[in-house]
This record gives C-alpha cells, structure tokens and sequence, in this order.
C-alpha cells in the first residue's frame, strides 16, 4: 500500500476492520456449511428439488426460501427479497440441503479459470449481449 | 446529475432468464468498489438484464455480534440489500456484477462479495479521488483479485489525464486505469472486457 494513501485521513483499513468481525465472520463461514462442503457464494444458484415437499413443516424463514427457490435463484437474491441477513440465508440453504430439498448448483470453479475468462471475455464481446 | 438507475425495457426477469439460461447454467462474478455515489449502481445498472437493487433500497436492523449459530439471528444482525445485476455470456453462464455498498458502515460485507470474484473495478470520481483509497487499498492487500481503477467520466469531460490520475493514487503500474462512462453500456462493456484481460494476463501460467 503506498504511503500516499495510508496517510489520507479518508484511509480507512478494510481489512483490520474485517478481522475485528472475525466472531461474525466465523459464524459466516461454518454455519453455512452444505453435506457436500459447497461453498454458498453470494452469485450461486439454488432452487428447490423438483417434486420434493419437506416430511415436516419448516420453520418460516426455511419454509419461505424453499418457497421462493421454486424457481432457480442466486443467494444474493433471496437475502434481498426475504431481508434476511446473508449469513442466516446460508445456514437456512445448507439446512435444506441436507434435508434433500433444495440442489445447489456447482459454481463456475469447476471450469479452469483460463477458459472461464476467454468465455466471459467472448461473451462482453458478442453484440448479440449488448 | 439525477437520472435514474437504468433498467433496460427489454428486462423480464424470470422470462428472460427461462428463454436464454440453460437449467444447468452457471454463474460468475465481477465486483464493482469504490467510493459513495462514485456511480457504481449506475455502472452495474448500464448493463443489467435485471432491474438493480440500488442503494435507496438499503435497511438495516439492529446491527451486533451473531452468536448464536443455532437460533435465527435476524434480530441482531445487519441486513444489506445487495445491489446486482447480471449479463447471460452463453446459455451456460451469467455474469453477476456486484456493487460493494458505498457507506463504510457496510464494510463487513466486502469479504463476501469478493470471494470467489473473477476480478473487480474500482471506481473512481476525480474529483474526490481520496474516496477509493480504501477500495484500492483492499484489493492490493488481498492480492487474489485481480482489480483496475476506472475513472467515472461524470460530465463526459476529461478534465484530468490518465498519467495525473494514476499519479494521484500512487497506483503501480501493474494495476491498469482506464476512463470510463458508468452511463454507457458500451463504455461499461468496455470496462469489463479490460479487467477480464487483465485478469487473463495476469493469471498464473
Ligand atoms: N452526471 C453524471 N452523474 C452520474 C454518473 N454516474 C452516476 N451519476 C449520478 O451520481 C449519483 C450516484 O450514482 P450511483 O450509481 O447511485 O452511485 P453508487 O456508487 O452506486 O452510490 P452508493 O451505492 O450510494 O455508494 C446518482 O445520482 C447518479 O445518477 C455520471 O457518469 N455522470
Ligand atoms: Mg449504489
């Protein structure tokens, strides 16, 4: 970091502060872990198990993001559309998940990276996206 | 200075996304820092097939600690609305763009926008340049994002050169600055396509 910009009184330390919220962040991280240890980012795509209701009655928040992953959604999504904090979106999707009722979708990890960029670079170059 | 957050007429979220999303797609993103109201729900907003959240949209509950993994914390945690929007690449594949929240109040949310980020645009506002240090800052100290500075050409006028600008934040020179137009989509798609090439050269071979 240059020292022009450490010096500003505007400069304020992003990652310091991060690491004071490590208890939040902690929470974050394990809470939303999955059966198969897929990582919930905030662009990945969940939607309910076509044709799979729950055996016993969810609670309201649980029950309202399968009901709104009918269709396919990001986790962003469903954060804003139930105000619901992101962390507690994760918690509540890796509980449906072990449940069977909801599929998480694999992110785009699972292509090498070098492929993945050529691909989004093609498709911002495609006037057909314009 | 005020015109609305774009929504393009031709958006209509779920149709558009049943009639070009294969079921099986998946999704990536590019994430958008920088200072508040430097314009970066405009930039998101330029090239969006979905309406953008905005940050007018924004609430919070009583902010605390989660402690309580088991309990549904809702009550005591913060609650963001994140601003997004996104671009079908191929049928296999949507490009997300996120916005960091501009308020420094929302800070803790960076870590999770960013994770897992193909790379990022930090914007910039010449005239109170000071405004993305923090962004700039953040991504160098991560180092695992590859990140430019795009200069938002509020009146169209290039008042201030590339060279005066980098200067200004002491930005290396392996870090690109490019001008840019939050309001045009072709500026924005522009934008995009330098920070994917910066994220391609400097991919590890
Ligand atoms: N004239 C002009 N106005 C712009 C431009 N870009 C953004 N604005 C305006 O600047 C204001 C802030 O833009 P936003 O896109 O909301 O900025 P932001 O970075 O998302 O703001 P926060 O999320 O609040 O930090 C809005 O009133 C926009 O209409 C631009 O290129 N030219
Ligand atoms: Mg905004």
């Amino acid at each position: 970091m240059s020292d022009r910009r450490r010096l500003t009184g505007l400069h304020v330390d992003l990652l310091a502060r991060a690491r004071r919220s490590a208890r939040v962040r902690a929470y974050v991280l394990t809470g939303g872990r999955t059966r198969t240890q897929q990582v919930l980012l905030v662009e990945t795509f969940v939607s309910a198990r076509p044709g799979v209701e729950p055996a016993s009655a969810l609670g309201p928040e649980a029950g309202a993001i399968f009901a709104f992953c009918r269709s396919r959604r990001t986790v962003a999504e469903i954060a804003n559309a139930l105000r619901l904090p992101l962390g507690v979106v994760r918690v509540l999707l890796g509980d449906l998940e072990r449940k069977g009722l909801i599929l998480i979708h694999p992110d785009a990890d699972s292509v090498p990276r070098r492929e993945l960029l050529e691909r989004v670079l093609r498709g911002l170059s495609d006037p057909r996206t314009v | 200075m005020d015109f609305p957050t774009r929504v393009p007429s031709d958006s209509a979220g779920a149709g558009v996304e049943a009639a070009q999303l294969h079921p099986g797609a998946l999704s990536a993103k590019i994430v958008v820092a920088g200072g508040f109201g430097v314009g970066k729900t405009t930039l998101v907003g330029s090239v969006s097939e979905i309406p953008v959240v905005g940050t007018e949209a924004m609430m919070t509950e009583i902010s605390g600690p989660v402690d309580d993994t088991r309990k549904i914390p809702g009550k005591h945690a913060t609650t963001v609305a994140m601003d997004f929007g996104r671009i079908t690449i191929d049928p296999g594949l949507a490009l997300y763009l996120f916005g960091t929240p501009g308020q420094d109040r929302f800070w803790f949310l960076w870590d999770d926008l960013v994770r897992g980020a193909l790379a990022a645009i930090v914007l910039a506002d010449t005239r109170r340049l000071a405004d993305c240090f923090p962004a700039v800052n953040y991504f160098e100290a991560r180092g695992d994002v590859p990140f430019l500075v795009a200069v938002n050409l509020f009146d169209g006028m290039r008042t201030h050169t590339a060279d005066a600008v980098r200067e200004a934040l002491d930005l290396p020179a392996s870090i690109p600055l490019v001008l840019c137009d939050a309001r045009q989509p072709k500026s924005v798609r522009a934008t995009l396509r330098a920070v994917i090439k910066h994220a391609l050269d400097t991919l590890p071979a």
